[in-house]
């Protein structure tokens, strides 16, 4: 078989497949589904996304969009107030106010998510059945739908997945006889997009979509013709749904740095029948750019820990190219969530001594942290000007999920995020920070 | 429901983590879903803070839901008191925690802790921030402060309590270290700043002050009425902001407690009189301004702009309604009716309608007078990161008023900028297509060609909500090509002006189509 093509050093001994995982429940220090919205309305063109819910969800958009917000994005937030929890107003006829007035004000729009909340789940607001009446209200001009994005149910990064499930529904079926297709699951950079539609090109796959497509016109049939690849850690839920309808998922590995994206593509080109040699001469070139690239950031990270706080599922397929393809030693690879089915490929390729912890209770895991003094620790904004003033070096989270990190020309710059931080550190003199100085000198005696 | 896709304010319970921040040795435990942890990084990224706010969530799922989460509330409080030790503790429901309706203040007494802890109703359907502060702070005080004896203030000196400064507050760093220089060189002790930087034992000796100054009435004002009714202590209420109301307030606090005020007035206490009246501010006078932002700096700011800098203010009004009244009468004195409103929609379409010269306002209005074109300073909270300076740059106080000088008139042209400007309007650096440089122009896309009306709003990434056609006043109006031409002749930054004061003037004309002539006749008829 081609494995030893496919992945560039053998699989470690013993890997995490087996390791047992550390569960914690307290306090978590993540963000909630609905700052999906945030890059999902850049993806979808057409897509309004409404939240129901409380000044609070309006708040945390706005602080998660940061400048995004003066660019009259695809979003909003329909505020509950004291009058709708009292009764007083028919919830549903103040909804249907709030989305007449939205949708003529912007008559562009051809989909329209009614995104649930924690406090529009909790009073059990039905939004499926409100968007079942408004979508027939509004047809065939619009389309509504709607999918929870709540703290309750939903961890950052699973708001994407939760959406996607809303339009595996919206999907045509696919006629029995179809032509086989490839339909590449997850919100993916425009950029990082085409050069995966490049590749298959190459390859010979002939009909290849992507789930969220750009247009709702544009959304793909499903059927049992179609094998998918899921992009993202974190879509668990979309790809049960396209399961339900027949869609064949193909294991692989997550497709960051030369060897995760070259496993999965060889996964599709296997299901697609393309000639061994045919699949090593497409993706050649782009492995060898990754492996250069990647080559001139390996000094800066190779020996050094890493310490991953949960955030959004793509820790574990992040710390298995940091220490396979960079040479760095993860301590705690922390995911809010541990999808064992999608993570096959991954556990077996992370070194047997990392330790892998899944929920959160921050205070605690901020004293492991503490205690193993990372390299550099992988956190939240919420943590990481904290944890630098005790003299540890942070990388932020949020960045990974909003950045083109996938695929072979990107490898090196995903590579540069962690780097960058380091290098940082490096340049910048102690003595200008001095309590900070004293803190490292203290543990570095310990 | 309300369609909303900025908010002025966050929620009450942001406003309570403001005050938690702001002070040490408390701590605030928060009944509320996973996800609401968000609020800690305006603390850790727009302040910069290097340590987490002192809050703990309980972060409930939908799994915890039912009896499950009275006993995570439960768990959360003990191990909080038990890891952080504060000296006293808030509790609290965030919005969701609110609907569940676990009983956090029963809760939190049932456990018996050894140190106050005060339970807070913040009603989140109803209320926002300014007010989730406001009451937090009035509750600390009702809970913690003492009630003592005062030795009369005569033959010592007296002191006060600086009562107001939050984190996340707009400046606040920078005003307590001004507002209490000033108090100091008059006499006067502090004796406690709350809550930025204070403790609970320091709450808790409040009452031994001989008066309160309330440097932001939106946090403070409650906490300092409840002072005045528990310990008989006056608050000093003139906010120091700007030249005349920083003389304003040191009388007001001489008046109390018989200091003179000569000492700190002589000499030059201030640059800003001066700045203000050499030569080169001779052409702010008359400049027409828009201010909008919270009740207080609003106020404020526009007496500045009128008294202190010769602006004509055009429009004013603020988010906060709780302090609506004071604006309406503010703006009343000023010959303007209020506008109060959180949507900021209403907001841009006053600012489009209105093309002043100059907005002064918070983070968002920066926002549309940028998109407007229209030059723009940031005057209160919201604001963004930039707005946290690392300098020292108060907005209180003598230092405070040469601040407000500097950043508000930087981003106009300056006179003599202004006159080049004129001179050399024909001059290719000075064409349209050069852009502003003094509006960071160099993004700024050119302006549209002869045969589309100019100006066009620009930087309007994706379809702008409001389509408001700038400055357009009547649309059917026709401009002649060569007084279209004429009016771009006039430099962009007043050409908007002159572009809806035509308009208007051939309305009331009953003109159909504009002219060159028009244009001079309607320049003469609005010539001040």
């Amino acid at each position: 078989m081609s494995e030893a093509f496919v992945l560039d050093r053998p699989a470690p001994t013993g890997g995490c497949a087996e390791t047992p995982v550390l569960r914690e429940r307290g306090q978590r220090e993540v963000f909630c589904g609905l700052t999906g919205i945030v890059w999902l309305h850049r993806k979808m063109q057409d897509a309004f996304f409404l939240v129901v819910g409380s000044r609070t969800c309006a708040h945390l958009i706005q602080s998660a969009a940061g400048v995004m917000i003066f660019a009259e994005p695809r979003f909003a937030t329909a505020i509950m107030e004291e009058k709708d929890l009292a009764g007083l107003t028919d919830t549903n006829d103040e909804l249907d106010r709030v989305v007449d007035r939205l949708l003529a004000r912007r008559p562009d729009i051809k989909l329209l998510f009614l995104v649930g909340s924690c406090p529009s789940e909790v009073i059990k607001l039905d939004l499926s059945r409100a968007a079942g009446r408004l979508s027939e209200k509004h047809s065939p001009a619009v389309r509504v739908l709607n999918y929870s994005g709540s703290g309750i149910e939903t961890t950052f990064t699973q708001g994407e997945d939760a959406c996607l499930a809303a339009l595996v529904p919206q999907m045509a079926e696919a006629p029995a006889n179809a032509e086989k297709s490839l339909l590449i699951v997850g919100a993916l950079p425009d950029v990082v997009e085409d050069q995966f539609r490049r590749l298959f090109a190459a390859m010979g796959i002939g009909r290849v979509d992507t789930l969220p497509a750009r247009k709702i016109a544009d959304l793909p049939d499903v059927g049992p013709n179609t094998r998918f690849l899921v992009a993202q850690p974190f879509l668990g839920d979309t790809a049960r749904a396209l399961e339900d309808r027949g869609a064949v998922r193909l294991d692989a590995l997550f497709p960051f740095g030369a060897e995760g994206t070259t496993d999965w593509l060889h996964a599709a080109a296997m299901a697609f029948g393309v000639d061994e040699l045919k699949f090593r001469a497409v993706v050649a070139p782009g492995r060898e750019r990754a492996a250069r690239a990647l080559e001139k950031v390996r000094p800066a990270l190779e020996g050094k820990s890493i310490f991953f706080f949960p955030d959004s599922q793509l820790e574990v397929p992040l710390a298995r190219f940091l220490s396979r393809e960079l040479g760095m030693i993860p301590l705690e690879v922390g995911t809010p969530y541990l999808h064992r089915t999608h993570l096959a490929r991954e556990l077996p390729l992370l070194p047997s001594t990392t330790r892998l912890s899944e929920g959160q209770d921050v205070d605690r895991q901020l004293d492991r942290c503490r205690e193993a003094r990372p390299d550099l620790s992988v956190c939240g904004l919420g943590l990481a000007n904290p944890l630098e003033m005790e003299g540890l070096t942070t990388k932020w989270s949020i960045e990974l999920v909003f950045s083109p990190v996938h695929g072979f020309d990107q490898a090196a710059d995903l590579a540069e995020l962690f780097a960058r931080p380091l290098n940082r550190r490096d340049r910048l003199s102690d003595a200008i920070v001095p309590a900070r100085a004293a803190r490292r000198e203290a543990a570095s005696c310990n | 429901m309300q369609l909303t896709v900025w908010t002025y304010e966050g929620p009450p319970h942001v406003g309570a983590m403001r005050i938690a921040t702001a002070m040490s040795g408390l701590h605030y435990v928060l009944h509320a879903p996973q996800g609401d942890t968000y609020a800690d990084l305006l603390f850790t990224m727009i302040e910069r803070r290097g340590a987490r706010p002192p809050v703990t969530y309980t972060t409930f799922q939908a799994r915890d839901l039912g009896t499950d989460t009275a006993e995570l509330f439960k768990t959360a409080v003990i191990d909080a008191h038990a890891r952080f030790q504060p000296q006293a503790m808030i509790v609290g429901a965030s919005c969701t925690a609110e609907l569940i309706q676990d009983d956090p203040a029963g809760m939190a007494l049932a456990i018996g802790l050894p140190i106050p802890v005060i339970p807070l109703e913040l009603p989140s359907y109803q209320k926002k921030e300014n007010w989730g502060a406001a009451e937090t702070f009035r509750q600390l005080v009702r809970h913690l402060t003492q009630v003592v004896e005062r030795s009369p203030m005569a033959g010592r000196r007296p002191s006060c309590n600086i009562l107001g400064p939050t984190a996340l507050g707009f400046r606040h760093r920078d005003d307590v270290v001004e507002i209490t220089r000033l108090l100091q060189r008059m006499g006067v002790d502090i004796h406690v700043t709350a809550p930025l930087g204070a403790t609970p034992a320091d709450i808790a000796r409040l009452g031994a002050a001989d008066f309160n100054v309330v440097l932001y009435p939106e946090i403070a004002g409650e906490a300092a009425r409840q002072l005045e009714k528990m310990c008989g202590q006056p608050s000093v209420r003139t906010v120091p902001l700007g030249y005349g109301a920083t003389i304003d307030f040191i009388n007001e606090v001489c008046a109390l407690t018989g200091l003179d005020p000569a000492p700190v007035l002589d000499g030059v206490p201030s640059r800003m009189p001066w700045w203000s009246r050499s030569v080169d501010s001779t052409y702010l006078t008359g400049k027409r301004v828009f201010v909008f932002g919270d009740a207080t700096h609003v106020i404020a700011a526009a007496r500045v702009a009128t008294e202190e800098l010769g602006f004509e203010v055009v429009g004013m009004g603020c988010y906060n309604r709780e302090f609506a009244r004071e604006v309406r009468a503010a703006a009343a004195d000023l010959g303007l009716t209020a506008l109060i409103t959180d949507d900021y929609l209403e907001v841009e379409d006053a600012i489009a309608a209105l093309q002043p010269e100059l907005v002064l306002g918070s983070q968002m209005e920066r926002h549309i007078a940028k998109r407007l074109r229209i030059p723009c300073a940031v005057i209160s909270a919201p604001f963004h990161v930039q707005d946290h300076p690392a300098r020292f740059s108060p907005q209180m106080g003598f230092e405070g008023a040469n601040v407000l000088f500097d950043t508000w008139v930087h981003p106009l042209v300056m006179g003599l900028e202004e006159h080049l400007l004129h001179m050399f309007r024909d001059d290719f650096e000075f064409s349209d297509e050069a852009g502003a440089s003094h509006l960071g122009g160099h993004s700024a896309a050119p302006q549209a060609s002869v045969q589309t009306p100019a100006p066009a709003p620009v930087a309007a990434e994706g379809q702008p909500l409001a389509s408001t056609e700038v400055g357009t006043v009547v649309s059917e109006i026709v401009w002649a090509p060569d007084a279209e031409a004429e009016l771009r002749k006039i430099p962009f930054f007043v050409r908007g002006k002159a572009r809806r004061n035509t308009e208007r003037f051939a309305v009331e004309q009953g003109l159909a189509t504009i002219g060159v002539e028009t244009l001079y006749d309607a320049k003469s008829h609005y010539s001040r």
